[in-house]
C-alpha cells in the first residue's frame, strides 16, 4: 500500500487510481473486475466438467472398451493396457461413478453459478442500476477469493487416495455418510468442505448483490424500472441467502457423521437416512431457480433489445419470478416420490409442483409475445436466447410428466430425468452464451466475431438437442441413470444404438465449442473495438464506454423510464435510453 | 416415443400408461403451439429497415388466458394422478403372498416365509437375486436395506421402490403374465451398482407349484405343516445362508462382472439347498482367485468393513 506507485496517483482522472497490477488485476475490489475473474474461473471449469462428460458418453455408447487418450490417467481409476500406447485406458466403474457426481457439482457450482451469478451479477448490476460499485467492494473481493479455495479443493480431491467423491452429487445418505459403504473417503470429505466454502462466497456474494439493489440504484430507478436481469439476480440472491444456510447445516452433519462418529443420518445409531434427501432437496430446490432466473433473466432483456420492442408484460414477468421463487420452497418432496417418503405428502407435493408450472407457462408465453410484431435482428445474442426459451419450453414440459405421481414411478432415476435437467440446466448454457455474447463488448471494449458466433450458435444448438432429446427416449425404455455399462441389462440392449448416437453427438457438440474459445481468445486481443452501445440498447451499461472506467459514471445518471422503451413513439430511433431526458432542453444539447 | 415403453404386465400399469400418453398429447400440442407460433413470428417479423415493431407493453386479457388455461390442465392432471396415486401406493389388496426383499451391496437378497407365510420360522427360505411368484397374484413385498439406499425397479412391472435403511417399507406389485422379467437397482449404491440385478419369474400356477414343491418338498402350496424331512431341509438353509455371508466377504465384487449373482444360477433353486450351498461355495473360489487379480485393495477393505457395518447395525 506504500509503495511509489500507489503514492503516485491522481494523476489525470479524479477517480482513475493508479493501482499496479495485483491490485487491478488479481486483488481487485471493482466489481468489473471481480465479474471477469468469476467468469474466467467458470469457463475453465466448463473445460473440466464437459472433458468429463465426454469420457462417461464415450464409456455409455462403448461399455468396457478404452476411452481414447485416458491413458494417462492412473490406476485404479483407467486401466491402461500397454498395446494400446497412449490410445486409451478401460475405465472402473468406481470411477465412472466419480465422474458424474463431479461432473454435475463443477456444472452446478462451479460453472453456472459463477458465471451467470459470480461474474455477469457482478458485472451487471452496479452499471445497470446506475451505482458506482457494489456496496462492499471489499466483500467482493473476499467473496472471489474464497472461491478460489473452493475450486482448488473440488480439483485436489482428484488426486487423493479413493479418488473424488462418488455418490452423485446429491450424496444421498447412507451411502456419502459412512465411509466404508462407497469406499470413497478422503474425497467425498474435499467434496463437502469445498462446497462449505463456496457456500461462504455465495453467501458474501448474495448480502452484496442484496444491500446494492435496495441501496444503491440510481435517482429515477425505481423497482419497476429495473431491468429485469436485475431483478432476476435480486431473487436469486435472497434465494441464496435463504438456502445456503440449510445446505451449510446437512453438509455439516454429513461431515461430522463421516468423521466425528454422529450418527444424523445413519440408522445404526438412531439416525435417519431420508433427512439428508429433506434437508438436500429443501436447498436443491430453490437452487434450481437460482441457476436459471438469471438466465431468464438475460433472455428478457435480450428478447426486448433484439425484438425492438418492450419486453411484453414486464410486469408480469417480475411478479412471476417472485412467485417461481416462493414456490420453490414448497416443492422439494416431488424429488423424493420413491424415496419411502409417506405417499400421502407425494400428493401435496404433485399438486405444488403442477402449481410451479404456471409461472414458467406465463414466462415462455410473454416471451412470445414480446416476438410478436417486433422487428427481430438475428445477431448472435438474439440466437442464443431464443436457443434458451426453445429449450426452457422443451424441459418445462418435460418436468409435467415427472410432477405426475404415478408416471414417476417409472421416470424415477431413468433417462427421462436426465434428459429434463439437461434441458433446463445445461440449456442454461444457452443463457450463459447469450449474456456473452451481447455484454462482451461492454466487458472487454471489443466486438466478438459474428460470423463465428453464428456458426457456434447452429452447431451449438443442432447437437445439443440430438444430444439430449434421445435421452427422453431410453428414459421411456427405462434406462437406469448412472450406470456405466447398459449392455449388463438385458431389456436395454435395443435401446443400445440411441446411446451411441448421443455420444456421437455429444463428441460433436463439444467439438462446436472450439469454435467459441477461438473467437473468444482472438477478440479478446484483436476484436473490432467496440462502440459504447453497439446494440443500441436503452440500459444504463451502455451510457457509458467500453469497457466502463473505474467508477462506472463520471456523474449519477438519472432515470427517466422502464428499461425497455423500444420503438417509442416519442423518438424517431427504434430505441430510447433510460437517462435521456426528453423536452426540447434535452434536444438541443443532445448532439 | 411411446412405442420404447416396456411390455406392461402389472394391474396398474395401464392406468399409469394411459396417464402417460395424456401427458404426451398435452405436452407434444404445447410444444407444437409454442414453436409454431415462434417460428411464424420469427419469420413474419424479421429484421425490415422501413417497419417498426409494435409499440405495446402488454395485453392484461391475454395475460389472463395463458395463466389460466395452464393452471386448469395442471389442476385436471393433479387430480388425475392423485386418483390412480392413491390406488398403487395407499391401498395394498388382500393377500396371503409376502416376500421380503433386501437390498445389500449389490445384491437382492429374497427370503421366502415358506408354507407356513411366516418369517423367522424354520422354514424360511432365503437366496439372492431370484424371485419366483404365481401369475396374476398381488404380491406383498417388505422391502428393506442392509447398507446404503437402493431402489427395486421392475420396468414391465411398473414398479419402483427406493428401499432405506433402518426402516421397513412394505409395498407390492402382481405380474399378470408368465415371464422372466429383469429386475435393476435404479438408485446409486455404490461402486457395483451398475450390474446389480435380478430377475422375477412370474409362473404359471403348474410352474409355481412345481418351484414350490422342490423347494418344500413335503409341503403344500396352500401351507400344510412340515414334515420331519422338511425341517431337515430347512436346518440347512441357514448353513446356506451363511456360506453365501462367508462367500460376499471373501469375494466382494471388484467389478460389476465379478458379482456374486453369478454364483447363484436359476438352476440351483431347484436342487437341494446343501447342493446349492456347495455350488456357491466353490463359485466364491472362482471368484476370490479372479479377484486377487485385479481387485484394489480398498475395494475388499470396503466391503469387508460393509459387512462389519452390517453386523453392527444388527445388534
Amino acid at each position: 500500500m506504500s509503495d511509489a506507485g500507489a503514492v503516485a496517483t491522481h494523476a489525470t482522472h479524479a477517480e482513475h487510481h493508479e493501482l499496479g497490477f495485483i491490485r487491478t488485476y488479481i486483488f481487485s475490489t471493482d466489481h468489473k473486475m471481480i465479474g471477469r475473474q468469476f467468469l474466467f474461473s467458470a469457463i475453465l471449469m466448463l473445460i473440466f466438467g464437459g472433458l468429463m462428460a465426454m469420457m462417461m458418453r464415450w464409456e455409455l455408447a462403448w461399455p468396457e472398451t478404452p476411452v481414447p487418450f485416458t491413458s494417462w490417467i492412473s490406476e485404479p481409476f483407467m486401466y491402461a493396457e500397454p498395446e494400446h500406447g497412449l490410445y486409451g485406458a478401460y475405465m472402473d466403474p468406481a470411477f465412472y461413478n466419480s465422474l458424474f457426481t463431479m461432473h454435475a457439482t463443477i456444472m452446478i457450482f462451479f460453472v453456472v453459478m459463477p458465471f451467470l451469478i459470480g461474474g455477469f451479477g457482478n458485472f451487471l448490476i452496479p452499471l445497470m442500476i446506475g451505482a458506482g460499485d457494489m456496496a462492499f467492494p471489499l466483500l467482493n473481493l473476499l467473496s472471489f477469493w474464497t472461491a478460489v479455495p473452493a475450486i482448488g479443493l473440488i480439483l485436489y480431491s482428484f488426486f487423493v487416495e479413493g479418488g473424488a467423491a462418488a455418490g452423485g452429487w446429491t450424496m444421498y445418505a447412507t451411502l456419502s455418510a459412512d465411509p466404508t459403504l462407497s469406499g470413497v473417503d478422503a474425497g467425498v470429505n474435499l467434496w463437502i468442505i469445498s462446497l462449505l466454502v463456496l457456500g461462504v462466497s455465495s453467501l458474501m456474494g448474495a448480502v452484496n448483490y442484496i444491500t446494492t439493489i435496495i441501496n444503491m440504484r440510481a435517482p429515477g430507478m425505481t423497482w419497476f424500472r429495473m431491468p429485469l436481469v436485475v431483478w432476476s439476480l435480486f431473487i436469486t440472491a435472497i434465494l441464496l441467502l435463504l438456502a445456503l444456510p440449510v445446505l451449510t447445516a446437512a453438509l455439516g452433519m454429513l461431515l461430522f457423521d463421516r468423521t466425528m462418529g454422529t450418527s444424523f443420518f445413519l440408522p445404526a445409531g438412531g439416525g435417519e437416512p431420508i433427512l439428508w434427501q429433506h434437508l438436500f432437496w429443501f436447498f436443491g430446490h430453490p437452487e434450481v431457480y437460482v441457476l436459471v432466473l438469471p438466465a431468464m433473466g438475460v433472455t428478457s432483456d435480450i428478447l426486448a433489445t433484439f425484438s425492438r420492442k418492450p419486453i411484453f408484460g414486464y410486469k408480469a414477468m417480475a411478479f412471476s419470478m417472485i412467485s417461481l421463487a416462493f414456490l420453490s420452497w414448497i416443492v422439494w418432496g416431488h424429488h423424493m416420490f420413491v424415496s419411502g417418503m409417506n405417499p400421502v405428502l407425494g400428493t401435496a407435493f404433485m399438486l405444488t409442483t403442477m402449481v410451479i408450472a404456471v409461472p414458467s407457462a406465463i414466462k415462455t408465453f410473454n416471451w412470445l409475445g414480446t416476438l410478436w410484431g417486433g422487428n427481430i435482428r438475428f445477431a448472435s445474442p438474439m440466437l442464443f436466447a431464443l436457443g434458451f426459451v426453445s429449450n426452457f419450453v422443451i424441459g418445462g414440459l418435460s418436468g409435467i410428466y415427472m410432477a405426475s405421481t404415478p408416471v414417476d414411478i417409472f421416470m424415477h432415476d431413468t433417462y427421462f430425468i436426465v434428459a429434463h435437467f439437461h434441458y433446463v440446466v445445461a440449456g442454461i448454457i444457452f443463457g450463459m452464451f447469450a449474456a456473452l455474447y451481447y455484454w462482451f463488448p461492454k466487458l472487454f471494449g471489443r466486438m466478438m466475431n459474428e460470423k463465428l458466433a453464428k456458426t457456434h450458435f447452429f452447431l451449438t444448438y443442432i447437437f445439443f438437442n440430438c444430444a439430449f432429446f434421445p435421452m427422453h427416449f431410453l428414459g421411456v425404455a427405462g434406462h437406469m441413470r448412472r450406470i456405466y455399462n447398459p449392455l449388463q441389462y438385458e431389456f436395454l440392449h435395443d435401446m443400445q444404438w440411441w446411446n451411441v448416437f448421443i455420444t456421437m453427438s455429444a463428441l460433436c457438440l463439444a467439438a462446436s465449442q472450439i469454435i467459441f474459445f477461438v473467437n473468444f481468445v482472438w477478440s479478446l486481443f484483436a476484436g473490432k473495438k467496440a462502440e459504447n452501445n453497439p446494440w443500441d440498447a436503452n440500459t444504463l451499461e451502455w451510457t457509458v464506454p467500453s469497457p466502463p472506467g473505474h467508477g462506472n459514471f463520471d456523474t449519477t445518471p438519472t432515470v427517466y423510464r422502464g428499461p425497455y422503451e423500444y420503438s417509442s413513439p416519442l423518438v424517431k430511433e427504434d430505441w430510447l435510453p433510460q437517462d435521456r431526458q426528453l423536452g426540447p432542453a434535452a434536444a438541443s444539447a443532445s448532439h | 416415443m411411446l412405442r420404447w415403453l416396456p411390455e406392461d404386465v402389472s394391474p396398474y400399469g395401464a392406468g399409469i400408461d394411459s396417464l402417460f400418453y395424456l401427458i404426451y398429447y398435452i405436452t407434444a400440442a404445447a410444444f407444437i403451439l409454442v414453436t409454431a407460433l415462434m417460428i411464424i413470428f420469427l419469420y413474419q417479423y424479421r429484421h425490415n429497415d422501413n417497419r417498426r415493431a409494435i409499440y405495446t407493453h402488454g395485453n392484461t386479457s391475454l395475460e389472463l388466458v395463458w395463466t389460466i388455461i395452464p393452471a386448469l390442465v395442471f389442476i385436471g392432471l393433479g387430480l388425475a394422478s392423485k386418483s390412480l396415486w392413491e390406488e398403487i401406493k395407499l391401498t395394498i389388496p388382500e393377500t396371503d403372498e409376502v416376500i421380503q426383499i433386501t437390498g445389500k451391496q449389490f445384491n437382492w437378497e429374497i427370503l421366502y416365509p415358506g408354507p407356513d407365510r411366516e418369517f423367522e420360522t424354520g422354514d424360511d427360505y432365503q437366496v439372492d437375486n431370484d424371485i419366483h411368484v404365481p401369475v396374476g397374484k398381488p404380491i406383498r413385498v417388505l422391502l428393506q436395506s442392509k447398507d446404503v439406499i437402493h431402489s427395486l425397479f421392475l420396468p414391465n412391472l411398473r414398479f419402483k421402490q427406493d428401499t432405506m435403511p433402518g426402516r421397513t417399507i412394505e409395498a407390492w406389485f402382481q405380474a399378470n403374465k408368465p415371464g422372466k422379467y429383469e429386475m435393476p437397482c435404479a438408485e446409486l449404491c455404490g461402486f457395483g451398482h451398475s450390474g446389480m440385478k435380478g430377475w422375477l419369474y412370474a409362473d404359471t400356477p403348474e410352474d409355481y407349484a412345481a418351484w414350490f414343491k422342490k423347494r418344500w418338498p413335503d409341503a403344500a402350496l396352500n401351507g400344510a405343516p412340515a414334515s420331519e424331512a422338511q425341517e431337515e431341509v430347512a436346518a440347512a438353509a441357514p448353513a446356506a445362508e451363511s456360506s453365501q455371508d462367508a462367500a460376499d466377504q471373501a469375494a466382494p465384487p471388484a467389478t460389476a462382472n465379478l458379482q456374486p449373482t453369478e454364483e447363484a444360477p436359476p438352476e440351483a433353486a431347484g436342487e437341494t439347498v446343501t447342493e446349492a450351498a456347495q455350488e456357491t461355495t466353490e463359485a466364491a473360489g472362482e471368484t476370490v482367485e479372479a479377484a486377487t487379480d485385479h481387485t484394489q485393495e480398498d475395494g475388499n477393505e470396503a466391503a469387508t468393513s460393509v459387512e462389519d457395518a452390517v453386523e453392527e447395525a444388527a445388534e
